[in-house]
């Protein structure tokens, strides 16, 4: 039934090796008019090299591509936009320096003449509107200004504008992993209604729930091959985590998390958000983990920033008195030193700890990096090698070892989990409570809902304020959002 | 085989192939004659530009923006200060030192308040500062040439077995200064800020402090090569450090140093000081007139540039 299905692309034993790294070995895939398809898969398993292909960023090394029946031998980023394949990428594209409309325009060569910046704007405005009602954001709006969830916002409306080229299929890589789950549902809501048209929609997401909730089809990549490719409705949570081949399914975060008999020291950090008017404030005890929650952007990061800020010197309003440290979740802009290894990159926080008389002692940071890619599990055969030879997951580790690794007894967690797979995000569960229990206390702003039974109790926040705090009994994702929005009124 | 390409991997290597090349075609050209002396001269001339160009070489590694343009101006003033309280008694000699460097370092400071008080972007707020400085210069020094203490002149000069002290001083501060790059917080801070300065501030890095300690450290080797020069060529003036603005530049970019920021490197930067001061003499000795020499000069520069430029940033 499916199969009488036209079908839109087609490939055959693609092959992409990247020196002895078989990335990609020997893929098969069909996408067909009309539907959505879900592919998922460990980090490193291969996805982003296949659509690297599809939208002709990478050359395959081996293997045909088919577009609507016809073998396409010259494929390249302009053919695939051509053929009508846009790809919204897991690491931003936007100009930060240019404004919302501006980017857009970089897409569309036909806005031109006088009156293009209206027109771009215009474009753009009404696609946000169509996909995120009630969106804020202005078409006027410079780009690096924005938010990170609503940079990701823009991103995805503006590969779903169409001027004079074609739209045909969209490949969305973890689209929601800056989104709240207000923003993400909106986002899924509108993929549907796409596909809905005959459009079709390659979704790739770490969060599973999303992927068997609205693919048509599931593909499961391991190791560089297709090794699952079913409709959606025979996959459960279960079966696809057992084919991806990771860690068996453990739903038990949250139960382990619960019998946690952890000491609670004395308190180590009161804030109080800028824009607060009641006496709401954020304490932290040493050996808590706390949750910050709530729709994304909603003064979370600035909270957790000001804090870090308030460690140099004092600052009205917060109070710390350990020395902290801090994980960044947008590990491009906030995190990654691109020249140095991986166990430089950990050291950086460390490395006044690491002077032996006037020199920092080479065997000690060594020392540092082996002893946290054993506790961490960062894959490579070498923590020499540049830090950037690691996959996405593992570069965060990285970012969590140079924190773990620090003396810092307070950590601050700006949403570090987003596009990690789960077997990363299990691996750092496990690491955050042994580091509570022997003391640590833990901020942790996440968009992710289910990343909160992991904490002791969670702030929600809303429009730059503290407007809830709920202990784990009382928190659910419904909480949660009717939290952000009672403010409101 | 492995070891020699380990070697050509290197960027700063080609700034030594090229100050051979340069050196090579000189003294075929003269029919092998003056080779050795060309090496001494060349050591003692490169040594000045060694000397700003480490300094100008950790502003640069800051990161996008950062330059010290003010080296010519600092320069000159030091050499003035370091002439006036030396007044030509070797007895002052310590404390005219330690005076040039007070001048270099206090011009080094006023450069980092301009830029962080005010925030004017290096570029400009480091050139609006020469200009200021070179008043001072003109005012102080009114336009007369002071002699250098005999003895400062005679350290300046000194050799042994053909090599001047003053290049073996150049080296240890270039070891000295590799050292601090890679093995000290103050180093690693410098090259963590050079890559990303908000992931530097968020990894714990005191940004504002390393910067200073850099725009100072520059200031006060743009002080001692003032005084140096002047020993050097006997004499303080207020043109003495003209040359060194393009120089201090063009060494550390040749020398294999990313414009970017975050990564430097400093054996290339005594490698580009050679092939800069052979590649004079070498157009010297062809017999190319002034117009010629400045084309020609400008033109290698961009060819050694483009060619050592190394692996494209991927992507």
């Amino acid at each position: 039934m499916v199969d009488a299905r036209t079908i839109l692309v087609k490939l055959e034993g693609v092959e992409k090796h990247f020196g002895a790294v078989r990335a990609l070995d020997g893929v098969d895939l069909n996408i067909f008019a009309g539907e959505c398809v879900g592919l998922v898969g460990h980090n490193g398993a291969g996805k982003s090299t296949l659509m690297n292909i599809l939208t002709g960023t990478l050359a395959t090394g081996a293997g045909t591509i088919s577009i609507s029946g016809s073998v396409e031998d010259r494929y390249s980023v302009s053919r695939a936009l051509a053929l009508g394949i846009r790809c919204v990428f897991q690491e931003l594209s936007l100009c930060p320096n240019l404004s919302v409309a501006e980017n857009t325009r970089i897409n569309h060569p036909s806005l031109k003449g006088i009156g293009w910046q209206r027109k771009a704007a215009a474009l753009i405005a009404q696609k946000l509107d169509e996909i995120f009602p009630g969106h804020s954001i202005d078409p006027s709006d410079i780009v690096g200004d924005l938010s990170i969830g609503r940079r990701q916002m823009v991103e995805v409306a503006r590969a779903f504008t169409v001027t004079d080229a074609p739209l045909d299929l969209v490949i969305l890589d973890e689209p929601t992993s800056s989104l709240d789950s207000h923003t993400a549902g909106q986002l899924l809501d509108f993929v549907r209604r796409f596909v809905g048209s005959g459009k079709s929609c390659i979704l790739i997401s770490h969060l599973l729930g999303e992927v068997l909730g609205n693919a048509d089809r599931i593909v499961v990549m391991r190791d560089g091959k297709v090794v699952a490719a079913d409709r959606a409705a025979v996959f459960d949570r279960d079966k696809l985590v057992t084919s991806m081949g990771g860690a068996a399914a453990r739903e038990k975060v949250a139960a382990e998390a619960a019998k946690g008999t952890r000491e609670i020291g004395p308190i180590c950090v009161k804030a109080r958000p800028a824009r607060q008017r009641d006496d709401m404030q954020l304490v932290a005890r040493s050996g808590e983990i706390i949750g910050l929650a709530g729709l994304a952007g909603n003064g979370q990061t600035d909270l957790l920033l000001a804090i870090f800020e308030a460690a140099g010197g004092s600052r009205s309003g917060i109070e710390v008195t350990a020395p902290l440290a801090l994980v960044a979740g947008d590990r491009q802009s906030d995190g990654i030193f691109p020249q140095w290894s991986i166990a430089r990159n950990i050291g950086i926080r460390s490395i006044e700890r690491m002077v032996r008389g006037m020199l920092i002692s080479s065997r000690r940071e060594a020392e540092l990096a082996s002893r946290w890619q054993e506790r961490i599990k960062i894959r490579t055969p070498d923590m020499n090698n540049n830090i950037l030879s690691l996959s996405g997951g593992n570069q965060q580790k990285a970012l969590f070892a140079r924190a773990l690794g620090s003396d810092a007894r307070i950590i601050l967690m700006d949403d570090p989990m987003r596009g990690v797979d789960i077997g990363t995000k299990l691996d750092v569960y496990d690491l955050i409570r042994e580091e509570a229990d022997s003391g640590r206390t833990f901020l942790w702003y996440t968009t992710e809902t289910e990343e909160l039974d992991n904490c002791d109790h969670v702030y929600v926040f809303h429009g730059g304020r503290i407007v809830a705090n709920l202990s784990r009994d009382e928190l659910t994702e419904e909480k949660v959002i009717q939290s952000s929005f009672d403010e409101a009124v | 085989m492995e070891r020699a390409r380990a070697l050509l991997a290197k960027p700063w290597i080609w700034s030594f192939v090229g100050a051979f090349i340069v050196w090579a075609a000189t003294v075929a050209f003269t029919g092998g004659h003056g080779g050795g002396g060309m090496i001494t001269a060349a050591l003692a001339l490169a040594v000045f530009m060694v000397i700003v160009g480490i300094g100008q070489m950790f502003v640069i590694t800051l990161g996008p923006g950062n330059i010290d343009l003010s080296l010519p101006a600092n320069i000159g003033l030091a050499s003035a200060v370091a002439m006036k309280v030396m007044d030509g008694s070797d007895s002052m000699l310590a404390i005219g030192l330690m005076a040039a460097l007070a001048s270099g370092f206090a011009v080094g400071t006023a450069n980092y308040l301009l830029i962080r008080a005010l925030r004017i972007p290096p570029i400009i707020a480091t050139l609006s500062a020469a200009f200021i400085i070179q008043s001072i210069d003109i005012s102080y020094g009114r336009g007369l040439q002071i002699k250098p203490p005999p003895g400062f002149a005679d350290f300046a000069n000194l050799r042994y077995f053909g090599i001047p002290v003053l290049a073996i001083l150049g080296i240890v501060l270039a070891i000295a200064a590799a050292i601090a790059l890679n093995r000290t917080v103050y180093g690693r801070s410098v090259l963590a800020i050079g890559q990303n300065m908000r992931a530097a501030k968020l990894a714990g890095v005191k940004v504002h402090r390393t910067s200073f300690i850099t725009y100072a450290l520059c200031g006060t080797l743009g002080g001692l090569d003032g005084a140096l020069l002047a020993a050097y060529f006997r004499g303080a003036n207020v043109d003495i450090g003209n040359e060194y603005l393009l120089a201090s530049i063009a060494v550390v970019v040749i020398g294999g140093t990313s414009v970017a920021g975050g990564k430097a490197n400093v054996p290339g930067v005594w490698g580009a000081a050679l092939f800069l001061v052979l590649l004079l003499t070498m157009l010297n000795t062809f017999g190319f007139s002034v117009g010629v020499r400045l084309v020609l000069t400008g033109l290698i520069i961009v060819g050694v540039i483009t060619a050592a430029g190394g692996p494209r940033t991927e992507r």
